[in-house]
């Protein structure tokens, strides 16, 4: 307990929000750094992994690819994934530029599987009686997408991009394990000093950092199943029609 | 008019679901294609809008060749209702119904009144312009899906089974209002049912069938009703029990009333005073 | 060495996968018995799942005495990340069965616990099945994050092929590491067709069409959990 109030105590102190501080201080550079890093490899991702998922959720191609991807891709040790490509990077690019870009690389890998799983089975939850319609009543290919099958897969959508985020605020953490800043300088400079001041800080930053964010989406998330769709907000329907918690209407033995 | 000539379809598995099938389905006229689940009447039904290809023969709507002209085009020109009426869930009632004109091209603000207008013609209240399906009825979720397709002022009228969803008084309902739209409208209404009732009360010409697309019989309810073709159209309106052959009983009893029964004697129901209500026929 | 290392990443991973199973299974019950469980259940399972690894590490040994350099301590963090997935899972699982077959084995006579541990569990065994594959996979990635805490496992590989500049070590590291999630897939594939010998290989959700063209429904309960893994 008293590890935890000297850590409150450190993240209170306004002395360590001071610019110009020595690394890995002040907490807001790190923070700001942490976010850009996230924001950046986020964008790329969407980037790539959207279309891609409208693509495959539309179309129906590539359904087996889309499983199968982000099944191995869970694999990926993030660790490994991280140097490999920080020290590939680091033959062809300069020592500056190279723990940037292929920690981005990483990120962005990372980040895809997600947003990939996320937009596919955002399009293929939406009722196909419904599309049909769309279709029969002469929507061209891009209308559908557009009017019906993403507005309708937003939840699944969002909620995709929410699991990428949050991975990607993971893995940038681990990553200032191999020299990049963000929040997880601060941790880690805190184990090399023994501080566990540092230590605890900085997690308990990352944590609330997360929480946040995550927080953040839920409400998005909910603001896109509104709008006479569902009843409950939580639009992420995993399942078939049987719903849960299973109604009691008989007594069991 | 829409005919089919020579068509055939015949999916990538393999099943062989309308074969050199033939026929014209005149203008201005209820024609209903009634049969059993596979028999291939939806298939020829959505072949008229393009949403099935056949894969042999032609599907020709007042002369000219479906496959030439744009799909996309021909759709926006063709009202299309289905069972669940296909409403876009996040888009209001009125929105849904102006869907087709905007697509057009419509202002938004002239598409809106006009579906307000084709919502009073299918005989729902405008206040509901402004709800989501969701929160309507099946009935009321079903006028609309009908509403939409009017909205493009179409020639032709397509609607796959799309009172199987409500129940039968709701049913009844919209039968009588479809009859009732048909009388102001005279459009060229292609209607699928399962439900030889529904085909009787509400078709111009009743087109049964058998597996595979193939035409029991085809002709008017009362050239149907009189002379069933073979045994099979008689087991399908239900001929073969005498279901069908209505005769009048007057019983001492019963004075002044005059009593309907059936072939085999069951009484079904008593001659009416008054005027029915009106069926295709005014 | 790398054996060794292997067999302990193996020795780290194996703990939190099965804890997870077994915990995940009462966890989900009780989700399905109310809203307000269910809120308490899963929201605090989203909840732990998402604050990020090394955090969690660094955390823990503030709730439970375990220090931060303990390996005990990388098991428990990995454990909760896994019940928080699993527990999801178990939920959906549980409320996917056939509320016509739970009362027809009440019907038939079966008690509430052997209806739950002879019907319910059995039929809900595919997708909790899909829910644990996704786990295992998920933890044997993590466990090599422990190497920052100290733990020795296959993350040394990283950790050393970095400091020395041997890309060919990181790479042996990340081989091995995705072969062992293989293998553990193939052996928890292996054990569900052991154990649930009435159902057949991947169900083919029908994306396909019916007999006029009109189309059908998206993919069933497994495959989504094996697609967005198990929790949003």
């Amino acid at each position: 307990m008293n590890l935890l109030l000297d850590a409150l105590r450190w993240l209170a102190d306004p002395g360590n929000w001071q610019s110009g501080s020595q690394s890995p201080l002040p907490i807001q550079d790190r923070l700001l750094e942490h976010l850009a890093y996230t924001a950046v490899a986020v964008v790329i991702a969407a980037l790539i992994a959207l279309p891609l998922g409208f693509f495959i959720g539309h179309t129906g191609r590539g359904r087996q690819f889309v499983i199968a991807f982000t099944g191995s891709m869970r694999a990926l040790p993030t660790l490994g994934l991280l140097f490999f490509l920080l020290m590939v990077f680091g033959y062809v690019l300069s020592y500056d530029t190279a723990p940037i870009v292929g920690a981005t690389i990483s990120f962005v890998i990372l980040a895809i599987p997600s947003m990939l799983a996320g937009a596919y089975s955002g399009l293929e939850s939406v009722d196909r009686g419904t599309i049909d319609s769309a279709r029969a009543n002469g929507m061209t290919e891009w209308q559908i997408l557009t009017q019906v099958e993403v507005p309708l897969g937003l939840p699944l959508i969002v909620g995709g991009v929410r699991s990428a985020v949050l991975q990607v605020i993971a893995t940038v953490t681990i990553a200032s394990y191999a020299g990049l800043g963000g929040l997880g300088r601060i941790i880690t400079s805190g184990i090399g000093l023994n501080d566990y001041d540092l230590i605890l800080g900085g997690a308990l930053l990352v944590t609330a950092l997360a929480l946040a964010i995550d927080g953040l989406f839920a409400l998005a998330q909910r603001a896109t199943a509104t709008k006479g769709l569902t009843d409950s907000p939580q639009a992420t329907r995993l399942r078939t029609p049987s719903r849960s918690p299973r109604p009691r209407t008989r007594e069991s033995a | 008019m829409i005919e089919f000539t020579s068509v055939s379809k015949r999916f990538p598995d393999g099943t062989v679901a309308v074969e050199d099938f033939s026929f014209v389905l005149p203008s201005h006229k209820t024609t209903v294609l009634v049969g059993s689940s596979g028999c291939g009447k939806t298939t020829l039904l959505r072949m008229v809008n393009r949403m099935v290809e056949p894969t042999g023969g032609q599907v020709l709507i007042d002369g000219v060749d479906v496959a030439g002209q744009d799909k996309v085009e021909l759709r926006r020109s063709i009202g299309y209702v289905l069972q669940s009426a296909g409403l876009l869930p996040h888009r209001r009632v009125v929105d849904n119904v102006a869907t087709v004109p905007i697509l057009r091209g419509v202002p938004k603000a002239r598409a809106r009144e006009d579906a307000l207008a084709l919502l009073d013609k299918v005989g729902l209240d405008r206040d509901l312009a402004r709800r989501y399906p969701r929160q309507l009825s099946g009935g009321q979720q079903q006028r609309v899906g009908v509403a939409r397709a009017l909205a493009s002022d179409p020639n032709i009228l397509l609607m796959d089974e799309p009172f199987g969803a409500v129940d039968p008084i709701v049913r009844a309902d919209l039968q009588v209002e479809l009859n009732r739209l048909q009388r102001e409208l005279g459009k060229t209404i292609v209607f699928v049912t399962h439900d030889i009732d529904e085909a009787f009360i509400l078709a111009d010409q009743v087109v049964i069938f058998r597996k595979g697309g193939v035409i029991a019989q085809a002709g008017t309810p009362a050239e149907i009703l009189a002379n069933p073709a073979d045994d099979f159209v008689a087991t399908f309106i239900g001929a073969d029990k005498g279901k069908r052959d209505l005769f009048l009983q007057q019983r001492e009893t019963d004075a002044g009333l005059t009593l309907v029964v059936d072939g085999s004697g069951r009484p079904v129901g008593v001659l009416g005073e008054s005027e029915p209500a009106r069926g295709r026929e005014s | 060495m790398i054996g060794e290392l292997t067999l302990n990443h193996t020795r780290l991973a194996v703990i939190p996968i099965v804890a997870s199973f077994v915990l995940s299974i009462p966890l989900g019950w009780l989700a399905n018995r109310n809203r307000v469980l269910r809120a308490v259940v899963i929201g605090g399972g989203s909840l732990l799942y998402t604050i990020p690894s090394l955090p969690l590490f660094v955390i823990l040994p503030l709730v439970i005495p375990t220090r931060v350099l303990d390996e005990t301590n990388l098991v428990v963090a990995l454990t909760i990340y896994g019940v928080a997935v699993m527990a999801r899972s178990a939920s959906d699982a549980l409320a996917s069965v056939e509320p016509a077959t739970i009362d027809a084995s009440t019907a038939v006579g079966f008690s509430p616990a052997a209806r739950f541990f002879r019907v319910e569990l059995p039929l809900a065994g595919p997708v909790l099945l899909a829910g644990i594959r996704v786990v295992s996979v998920s933890t044997i990635a993590l466990v090599s994050v422990g190497v920052i805490i100290g733990s020795a496992n296959l993350g040394y590989l990283f950790q050393n092929g970095k400091q020395r500049g041997i890309l060919e070590e990181v790479v042996v590291g990340i081989v091995i590491s995705l072969l062992l999630a293989f293998v553990f897939d193939v052996v928890i594939v292996l054990l569900g067709r052991l154990l649930m010998p009435w159902t057949r290989e991947a169900p083919a959700a029908g994306r396909g069409t019916d007999e006029s063209g009109a189309p059908q429904g998206p993919a069933g309960p497994d495959q989504m959990v094996a697609l967005t893994g198990g929790l949003r």
